[in-house]
């Protein structure tokens, strides 16, 4: 077994709503090796979202703890979690992922000028992870010029460019019709699988769960399910294409 | 230092790809440096026209008769004060000034101009550029002011005609010009200088003052041998000297009528347009970091410190405005370049000077809120994950 990329352990975050006090996450636990492909998926009010701002070190825990390559979340101040985020973090969000005014290899060289490691070798880096991703033409397009799956791409690229040491999406495919949905993830699988990161995506669409190695669902702030064989994935991926 | 690398990259790339935006900005604080400027430099302009002679002067102290409040028209001392005090131990020189105005009439247009009376070689007489200075005695000779060639075309060596009213009658005096002064502009005129004889014949005067041959002086210029030290010199002159009151030359320019309240008035527009200036290009940023919350958001997300955003957003201010003040100076100098001379217009004064490192700190001054509105952002909000 590979080694654990990151660490969940009884992790809660309340907040006060009308003067009471709700668990968005509530005593949740879980491991994600590194190689590893995850899905994080539930209803909307599920603790997905919140679940994924405390990985993302953007949100503190009230209570547990979260080790990200061995860190624990809850001892950093902010500057240390900046810090993290910059160098063991890669994250794409729904939208608005990119820098507009940055052209697709700009953008995916910040994360290696954010590192210090915008030199010569970090720039054909950017150049071939965009390749990959089916963007070799498009280095130079600004985000305006591109699509959204390309977009997206781009997002990825650059969550991965500076290897972390865990990716997480939030909603990856919101924006993008179903085919280039399907392209997207299944690239991001990939990437993650190659680069040996550890991934986690936050979906509610359970058809793109086919391409990870597990399922973590949420309800109600709480981890009630993990789907973890590859034929219980499918099931569940392809029964949300039948309905 | 890596920070200030990365805000530098990110604040110039933006500027590069989106010039046109940001060109525009910098025209609307290009129009804003111009009008500042211009309001300065005819602030300097009218500063010049009004105390250049007496701020030039080759001296440290200025004697006013007693109780004249260091008002110059409203000054008239004994003509034997100078000589006393010449006399007071510390007093390298005094120089009488008398003064008045008349009209130049020998040019295709009448000229107003302020008519001086000064004894050569004496605190007063400012230094020649062209020419010699005039001799002593009634000597019908004049020495111009720069700023009166240029406008009337007169060169040293001319006759020049005055036109004077004495009592009731208008009556009319030929000088021969020569020699040539810089920058004795007084009062709003530019000056001709004349003996002190010369002057008593030739100024306008009432029916009462044509009975007398007798000019006196309305000040006295004072050199001091050590000019460092005007305030002990001041007490000495007034327990030595009767009837007189000393002042510096600050206090002699502020004192000149209606200096004060011109430059009063030129300062407040000056300052209304820096204040509008700095609501301008506060709005300006303030929109447009609002527009880029969510990008900002993103960059915190992905391991952006607040220092690199907030030093992104304070470079392109400052760039922004430094294209704009360029602009606007450029601008302004073309602009001076066709105003004619009698336009008050002094473009390379220190007010310039001070108002263009105002300009330059408008910009920063009024992004102030938008900087800190970006280091304040919180990217769980602006991605709207929180």
């Amino acid at each position: 077994m590979s080694s654990i990329a990151l660490e969940v352990k009884d992790l809660v975050k309340s907040f006060s709503l009308d003067g009471a006090m709700i668990n968005a996450v509530d005593n949740v636990s879980f491991q994600v090796h590194a190689g590893e492909f995850v899905a994080l998926v539930g209803p909307s009010g599920s603790g997905k979202t919140t679940m994924l701002s405390i990985l993302a070190a953007l949100l503190s825990p009230t209570s547990g703890q979260v080790l990200i390559d061995g860190q624990d979340l809850a001892q950093m101040n902010e500057k240390r979690r900046v810090k993290l985020r910059r160098e063991k973090i890669g994250f794409t969000f729904q939208s608005n992922n990119l820098i507009p005014f940055l052209t697709a290899q700009e953008n995916v060289e910040f994360m290696l000028r954010l590192n210090g490691q915008a030199d010569k070798a970090g720039r054909v880096r950017s150049a071939e992870i965009l390749a990959r991703l089916g963007l070799s033409d498009r280095l130079h397009n600004l985000p305006a010029q591109l699509s959204g799956g390309q977009q997206q791409r781009v997002a990825i690229a650059r969550a991965l460019i500076h290897n972390p040491a865990v990716v997480l999406a939030d909603e990856p495919t919101a924006s993008l019709d179903t085919e280039r949905a399907f392209q997207v993830v299944e690239t991001f699988a990939k990437l993650v699988h190659e680069n040996n990161r550890a991934g986690i995506m936050v979906t509610h669409d359970l058809r793109m769960c086919q391409y990870v190695d597990r399922v973590l669902q949420m309800q109600d702030g709480k981890l009630v399910r993990a789907v973890e064989t590859k034929k219980e994935i499918m099931e569940l991926a392809h029964g949300a294409i039948k309905h | 230092m890596k920070n200030t690398f990365l805000a530098f990259y990110l604040a110039l790339k933006e500027v590069l790809r989106n010039r046109g935006r940001f060109l525009l900005v910098s025209m609307v604080i290009a129009l804003i440096t111009l009008l500042v400027l211009f309001i300065a430099a005819l602030g300097e302009g009218l500063a010049n026209g009004n105390r250049q002679y007496v701020a030039n002067l080759d001296a440290q102290l200025i004697v006013f008769l007693d109780k004249s409040d260091y008002n110059i028209s409203a000054s008239r001392l004994d003509t034997n004060t100078a000589r006393t005090i010449r006399r007071v131990d510390g007093v390298a020189d005094a120089g009488p000034i008398y003064t008045s105005n008349t009209e130049i009439v020998s040019t295709e247009k009448p000229l107003k101009v302020s008519l001086l009376g000064v004894e050569a070689g004496r605190p007063g007489m400012p230094v020649i550029i062209e020419g010699r200075e005039f001799r002593g005695g009634e000597a019908r000779e004049a020495v111009i002011d720069r700023n009166v060639a240029l406008r009337s075309g007169i060169k040293v060596g001319d006759v020049i005609e005055i036109r004077s009213t004495q009592g009731v009658d208008d009556q009319f005096f030929t000088l021969t010009v020569v020699g040539m002064v810089d920058g004795q502009s007084y009062f709003f005129a530019p000056t001709i200088f004349v003996p002190p004889a010369t002057w008593e014949q030739i100024r306008p005067q009432s029916e009462a003052d044509l009975n007398s041959d007798t000019p006196f002086p309305n000040i006295i210029a004072v050199k001091l041998a050590d000019p460092s030290q005007v305030e002990v010199m001041k007490t000495r002159l007034i327990d030595q000297v009767s009837k007189i009151e000393v002042a510096d030359i600050v206090t002699t320019i502020n004192n000149i009528p209606g200096y004060a309240a011109q430059q009063g008035t030129v300062q407040t527009q000056g300052f209304f347009t820096l204040l509008i200036g700095v609501l301008v290009i506060g709005g300006f940023f303030q929109i447009q970091i609002l527009q880029k919350v969510p990008q900002i958001g993103v960059l915190k997300a992905i391991g952006s410190s607040n220092g690199v955003v907030g030093w992104a957003a304070v470079i392109q201010i400052v760039v922004v405005t430094a294209m704009g003040v360029g602009i606007g100076g450029v601008l302004t100098y073309l602009f001076s370049l066709g105003l004619p001379p009698t336009i008050p217009f002094v473009f390379n004064g220190v007010r310039s000077f001070a108002a263009i490192i105002l300009l330059l700190l408008i910009g920063p001054l009024g992004g102030l809120v938008s900087i800190i509105y970006a280091v304040r952002i919180e990217p769980l909000k602006a991605l709207r994950l929180g």
